[in-house]
């Protein structure tokens, strides 16, 4: 299942101002595969997905040491163009935020601010986005009106259609479905097993079964630590770590 | 990081669970022994009761079915947990076949008892011994969790696959000597091979528990002698 490295983590430590919140964390991400991350909150796994498109300059007093490469380009290097690291990476947030705007523009948004400005080329990009996202059949006579009028789930899709509309390589879902109900979680997890066609999804998630039902590996954060890294099944069944054992089965988190 | 009350009734419910298939085992166990109680002492009565039981031993496979099909819908187990559920439900399969083999060997008993032996039986009381000491091994190390004890069901899974081809051997030779004999020694024959393929059964189970005590896939054969060619 191992494809190339997509990503890689090397000695990554994160500091807020004095804390130190990720510990050393190394290890690769392989493209076409979707990696879950899980462990209780605080652990440190959201903050690890941050430092994958940068999202972490924004905290004052953030200070990112060791390398993440992605395609072997440290993207912590000078000469990393922060606004290209971000369309070549999407993040989708754990509570859907489609923009005020009509749901052809939602998607349009990014496309648009890289520059495409012909209305045949936005056309395609947004029904291919839409589709990419399961949503198009449902939106398809109504690409007009509010993104904010579709329902959770719906918005969810959209913002995923929105994040792939700039074709990045990696996706970045933070707990995409904690916010959704069952149908609606259920379809965003199919997706996600379909993005992985063409995307590399990195996915946070607190809910184990879900991590267990669309990712190929999981690795487990504990107190700022990568603890495991494995291939999901054997997480789930015969996790290695006494640590992920006592994590997955509840007796702790 | 403290224990969750989440896992009281999971742990609860799953060392019921344990408990269920600890007395499924003693039932298949007293099936074998005192089918072939039976059989040594041409015992009808003993070789009818065990028939008798042989629905319970059913009803309780049928439950510990259900009650873990029940155990994974409310918990969703992952985890040692998840092993140790799965396993049970295989294991309650292994035992209730080794129940079955007890209720095989006593209509055996039934058929042969008022006819005179052709030999007095030994070393089938031997394996059935045996078959007890491996059986009472694998549930107190799924009851203690500790592997070892189920490892070292396996040797004497050798044993009693050398007990059964020794029978094998003496029953063909007293056959030959007298064909009269056949239709008895076929009989124990087959109650011979019942027993061996019960020490098969027995061996599953404590891969079984030895599997959700460690997470590894655990093969008997490694450590067993190596099979004769």
């Amino acid at each position: 299942m191992k494809g190339n490295v997509q990503i890689r983590s090397q000695n990554v430590n994160l500091y807020y101002g004095p804390a130190k919140v990720l510990k050393d964390i190394t290890f690769d991400i392989f493209d076409h595969t979707v990696t879950a991350l899980i462990g209780p909150s605080g652990c440190g796994k959201s903050s690890w997905l941050r430092c994958l498109n940068r999202m972490n300059d924004y905290i004052a007093g953030a200070r990112v040491e060791g390398e993440i490469l992605i395609d072997e380009h440290d993207i912590y290097a000078r000469d990393t163009d922060v606004i290209a690291l971000r369309r070549n990476v999407g993040m989708v947030f754990q509570k859907p935020n489609p923009f005020p705007m009509s749901i052809y523009d939602n998607v349009a948004y990014g496309p648009r601010l890289h520059g495409v400005r012909s209305r045949e080329q936005l056309d395609g990009i947004v029904e291919r986005s839409l589709r990419g996202a399961a949503l198009w059949t449902e939106v398809k006579d109504k690409l007009t009106s509010s993104g904010i009028g579709l329902s959770g789930g719906q918005q969810q899709r959209l913002c995923i259609a929105r994040a792939i509309a700039t074709e990045p390589k990696i996706l970045l879902m933070d707990e995409p479905t904690s916010a959704l109900d069952p149908m609606a979680t259920a379809r965003i997890e199919e997706l996600v097993r379909d993005l992985k066609k063409n995307f590399t999804v990195v996915i946070v998630t607190h809910n184990m079964q879900q991590a267990a039902r669309v990712s190929d590996f999981t690795a487990f954060f504990l107190l700022g630590e990568l603890v495991e890294y494995e291939v999901t099944t054997k997480i789930f069944t015969a996790p290695d770590d006494k640590r992920t054992e006592d994590y997955i089965t509840g007796r702790f988190g | 990081m403290q224990e969750l009350n989440a896992r009281r009734q999971l742990e609860a419910d799953l060392s019921e669970l344990t408990r269920m298939l600890m007395r499924l085992s003693k039932m298949a166990e007293e099936a074998l022994a005192r089918s072939v109680w039976a059989l040594k002492n041409q015992d009808v009565e003993t070789a009818r009761n065990v028939l008798d039981k042989d629905d319970a031993l059913d009803q309780l496979t049928g439950r510990i079915d259900v009650e873990c099909m029940n155990f994974v819908a409310r918990f969703q187990p992952l985890g040692e947990d998840l092993r140790t559920v799965t396993s049970i439900m295989h294991m309650a399969v292994d035992l209730e076949r080794i129940g079955d083999y007890g209720g095989n060997i006593a209509r055996a008993a039934i058929e042969l008892a008022g006819k005179e032996l052709m030999k007095p039986l030994i070393d089938i009381p031997r394996m059935t011994a045996t078959l007890s000491e491996m059986l009472e091994k694998a549930m107190s190390s799924l009851e203690r969790r500790e592997p070892a004890l189920a490892r070292e069901v396996f040797p004497l899974d050798d044993l009693v696959d050398d007990l059964e081809k020794q029978i094998m051997r003496e029953l063909l030779l007293l056959m030959m000597e007298r064909p009269q004999r056949i239709e008895q020694a076929t009989l124990l024959l087959n109650v011979a091979r019942t027993l061996e393929r019960a020490g098969d059964h027995i061996t599953n189970v404590a891969e079984r528990v030895l599997y959700s005590l460690t997470g590894k896939v655990i093969r008997a054969t490694d450590f067993r002698r190596p099979k004769e060619r």
